[in-house]
């Protein structure tokens, strides 16, 4: 595997690419979208990480071996959030203590 | 030099270590070793972000009215400082590669100047703000809220994680302290671009967290 230059142009269009990103998150952060604002904050987020991986830290260029270890790291990630957040949005939690908000998961308290 | 080392050094270039049987099993070596460390911060900086999920869902309105108290303007120009700063780094592994090396210099020096500015940004606008809006959990911590308890746990994780990105910030002006140091002394002037590489790599691990800590922290819940 030898060494791969890449033109300057695609470093620039990279960048411009995480600017624009950037500025469209911020912007959708100021319209309502209920429970949506979350999902295309971390869309766009994730969509940039994509960015940055595969081109400034040349994972497009990278061997077989290093590829399957990178998606292995977030393979284990994602399991780490996905049975965290099962956990968690699946228990009742009947009553917030004083000074921390409502309660999110709605189960109204016992009469 | 003994007559035996001058003959084995002329085997090979002086930077490819012997057990190794050419330059493209070294540099492959060096990143897939660099990428094992990265995932190991990535598991690092996620189980922060899982419990931050935990308690986020659990007091959602409390870690909404926190991030309502945080910058949003200060914290996006730090988001465009930053990616400003990978995309130099990158170029300056583009001039490694190339065996540039007054263009390695220059590089490397822009990056270290944005990533200070990102620094500067954020203890001069951000941080000391917070000191004298009293946001600082155990130093004068006070908000006038019925929830004032979940709004502590919030400033607890964003001093938290924004203080660990930037330690590892400063970890990463260092490295590119020495990396200047050998760039000077024509250290990658023949082809050789490992360490450039992989202080790259790092830089621009340190800029994905970054890109997840901005919109968790400054914009979910919305700010409408």
């Amino acid at each position: 595997m030898s060494v791969h230059v890449e033109p300057v142009r695609v470093y620039v269009a990279v960048f411009l690419g995480l600017m624009v990103l950037t500025g469209t998150t911020v912007a959708v952060a100021f319209v309502d979208l209920q429970a949506f604002n979350t999902l295309v904050a971390l869309t766009i987020a994730v969509v940039k990480m994509l960015l940055v991986v595969t081109f400034f830290m040349h994972v497009r260029h990278s061997s077989a071996l290093t590829k399957v270890f990178i998606a292995a790291g977030f393979l284990w990630l994602l399991l780490l959030m996905a049975f965290t957040l099962t956990d968690v949005g699946t228990r009742n939690i009947p009553q917030q203590p004083e000074g921390w908000g409502e309660s999110t998961t709605t189960v109204p308290p016992p009469k | 030099m003994t007559d035996a080392a001058s003959a084995h050094s002329s085997q090979h270039p002086p930077y490819l270590a012997h057990h190794f049987t050419d330059i493209e099993q070294q540099n492959e070596s060096g990143t897939l070793g660099m990428w094992l460390f990265l995932l190991t911060e990535i598991m690092f900086f996620g189980g922060l972000f899982a419990s931050y999920a935990i308690y986020r869902l659990r007091y959602f309105e409390a870690f909404r009215e926190g991030s309502h108290l945080l910058n949003v303007k200060f914290g996006a120009i730090n988001t465009a400082v930053l990616i400003g700063s990978s995309l130099t780094m990158a170029l300056a592994v583009r001039a490694a590669q190339l065996s540039r090396r007054k263009a390695i210099i220059a590089f490397i020096i822009l990056t270290m100047v944005l990533g200070i500015a990102f620094i500067g940004i954020k203890l001069n606008y951000e941080w000391s703000a917070d000191y004298h809006e009293g946001l600082i959990p155990w130093m004068g911590f006070h908000v006038e809220s019925p929830n004032a308890a979940g709004v502590r746990l919030f400033f607890c994780f964003y001093f938290f994680m924004t203080g660990l990105h930037a330690l590892h910030m400063v970890v990463g002006l260092g490295i590119m302290c020495v990396l200047l140091h050998m760039a000077a002394k024509g250290r990658f002037d023949g082809g050789y671009f490992a360490p450039v590489e992989i202080t790259g790599l790092y830089w621009h691990f340190v800029d994905i967290v970054w890109i997840f800590l901005f919109p968790l922290l400054y914009l979910i819940g919305g700010r409408y």
